[in-house]
């Protein structure tokens, strides 16, 4: 983490552009520069940046943004909802359907079933998030009209907008989610399925459902869940994406927007935030092991 | 003719082949220069007719495949010579993450004292999700191609240096590294030797599916508009320009969308095929 926050922080005051001479507008003097550099600390040595600048995060405070002139932490209050609602939506419709698919593959290994769920899982990795949304954006909402084309609601402002308009986008995220998953899933259950105790289970004469439940899905759930969370980092890609490509006012947006205005505090605390999130949630799979492999204890 | 491979490696490598092809033929396939403007052939739809001032003075029909885009460039023009931007990426940065893998891994998988800080680096650089790192290093200098390059590879090399130093950690355990340890061999002339070539077959592997991922990278950094200048035909940039007027002209987005697709494909088919041939044991693809 320690090593996140240093490149972070490397990262954007390497930058050519000077933030101060942004603000201070076209027709600022060089002592107008100079006066917004030294406010904002610019002016400092790096190191002593630095570490002002991990003291504030400590509290809490991400500093002010050059570009939106308010709060970082203000902003990204602001901006977290869509994002949320749309990474949890579709990391629920991933499970609910690489998962099944990935156990149908196995289960009917070497049958067209089989191939077309292997082969949809390449294709779903080599489409680009942002052409498999416009392909969705032309059929379901332009030719069909089925769905509104782009933006976003606001839970408050209502349930029914907020979810119709949370379909496409989180489809479109879902895909290459759904390819890593179902891919996953259907070599750790073959794996299983070879196990001695699986044949004990159909020789006892447990139906398949059962046996896939209780035996084989418990007993491969580890290393899905665990691509899960390794899966995160290409969703926070995609969620970058995505909400550029349906004007969904989120987070990815906002990373997007700041540093096109070179705005450093901005992007800074954005990447900082999702790369916290990724590892918190990669911590959270790991204690999950427990609860599907009694075995492992920490 | 058995050797040739299986099926996903046929099929993978001639896509490639094909858009190599386009890359490398880009002159004599584009029917115009494809940062030709013309104002009068704004935003036709594909297989339209303008006419054109040929270089001898005269006007021709020329049909527009593809379709122009708002400043009437030629979408199918652009679409062949933005192949190039692609492959250029695509390759490139496979090769330079393999071999700065490859020579990390081979380090820290080797050095147990240079183990430690490199692979905490290494997983500091992987907390942060590739296209978030790549976004903010692009915007660290002015976007241009060695920018863009570089702000790819950065986030795909610990993918790499994982993958050899867990081959090495494996290898270095072998009787005939012992062996050649008891024969008094120097370590560069082991790793050279005996390490080295154990690593090459899963790295070609990876480097294949790093330059599917790159491919991919930069054209969403381009799509964003923080890559590759707009004004250079690349199938992101091709696709930014059109997002506009989309729900109008979709050609613009629809045609380079499905070459980057096909190529993506093509690269990752092969990349699986290869690995199936190759070693069946690698069976890990993140």
């Amino acid at each position: 983490m320690a090593v996140v926050a240093i490149v972070v922080f490397m990262l954007l005051r390497l930058t050519t552009g000077d933030p101060a001479a942004i603000i201070a507008g076209d027709n600022a003097t060089s002592q107008d520069v100079a006066a917004i550099r030294e406010k904002l600390g610019l002016d400092r040595p790096l190191a002593e940046q630095f570490v002002i600048w991990l003291g504030r995060l400590a509290r809490g405070d991400f500093g002010e943004s050059f570009f939106f002139k308010k709060p970082v932490s203000e902003l990204i209050a602001e901006r977290v909802e869509p994002t949320l609602a749309l990474a949890t939506s579709t990391i629920v419709l991933t499970v609910l359907l690489a998962v099944p698919l990935g156990v149908l593959a196995a289960w009917r290994r070497g049958t067209w079933l089989d191939r077309l769920v292997m082969g949809f899982s390449v294709l779903g990795f080599s489409v680009p998030v942002f052409v498999i949304g416009y392909l969705l954006i032309y059929l379901f909402a332009i030719e069909l009209a089925w769905l509104p084309v782009q933006g976003y609601q606001r839970v408050r402002d209502g349930l029914g907008g907020f979810l119709v308009r949370l379909i496409l986008p989180s489809i479109t995220l879902a895909v290459v989610f759904v390819a890593l998953i179902a891919r996953i899933t259907r070599a750790s259950v073959l794996e299983v399925l070879n196990a001695d105790y699986v044949r004990t289970a159909r020789a006892k004469g447990l139906a398949e459902l059962p046996v896939m439940l209780r035996h084989v899905l418990r007993n491969a759930a580890v290393p899905i869940v665990t691509v899960i969370g390794v899966g995160i980092a290409v969703l926070i890609g995609g969620v970058v994406v995505t909400e550029s490509v349906y004007s969904i006012p989120g987070l990815g947006r906002l990373t997007v927007d700041a540093v096109l205005a070179r705005d450093y505090p901005t992007v800074q605390a954005v990447i900082l935030l999702f790369s916290v999130v990724y590892v918190l949630i990669n911590l959270l799979v790991d204690l999950s092991y427990t609860l599907f492999d009694p075995r492992i204890r920490y | 003719m058995r050797r040739l491979g299986n099926r996903s490696t046929v099929v993978g490598g001639v896509l490639f082949a094909i858009v190599v092809a386009v890359g490398l033929l880009a002159p004599l396939l584009a029917t115009t220069d494809p940062a030709q403007i013309d104002p009068t052939g704004r935003n036709k739809r594909p297989g339209a007719e303008r006419t054109v001032r040929g270089d001898d003075g005269r006007l021709h029909v020329v049909k527009v495949w593809m379709g122009t885009d708002t400043l009437g460039r030629d979408v199918y023009s652009r679409v062949v010579y933005g192949a190039r931007i692609s492959l250029v990426v695509g390759v490139t940065v496979a090769i330079v993450s393999a071999v700065l893998g490859l020579v990390i891994g081979l380090l820290a998988g080797y050095l147990r004292w240079l183990d430690g800080v490199v692979m905490r680096v290494m997983d500091g650089l992987m907390a942060i999700p590739s296209i978030l790192l790549a976004i903010g290093l692009v915007s660290l200098s002015r976007a241009g191609l060695r920018s863009v390059i570089l702000a790819i590879v950065i986030p795909e090399v610990p993918r790499v240096v994982r993958l050899v130093r867990s081959l090495v950690l494996s290898l270095r355990e072998e009787p005939y590294v012992e062996a050649a340890v008891a024969l008094g061999a120097r370590t560069p002339a082991l790793l050279a030797r005996h390490v080295l070539p154990n690593t090459l077959a899963p790295l070609v592997v990876q480097a294949t599916f790093v330059c599917a991922s790159a491919i991919l990278l930069e054209a969403i950094l381009s799509f964003l508009g923080v890559g590759i200048p707009p004004e250079t035909p690349t199938w992101g940039n091709i696709m930014a320009e059109g997002r506009a007027l989309f729900r109008i002209f979709p050609h613009n987005i629809l045609f380079p969308g499905v070459f980057l697709a096909v190529t993506v494909l093509g690269v990752n088919m092969l990349g699986d095929g290869l690995r199936d041939m190759l070693d069946p044991r690698v069976r890990r693809r993140l």
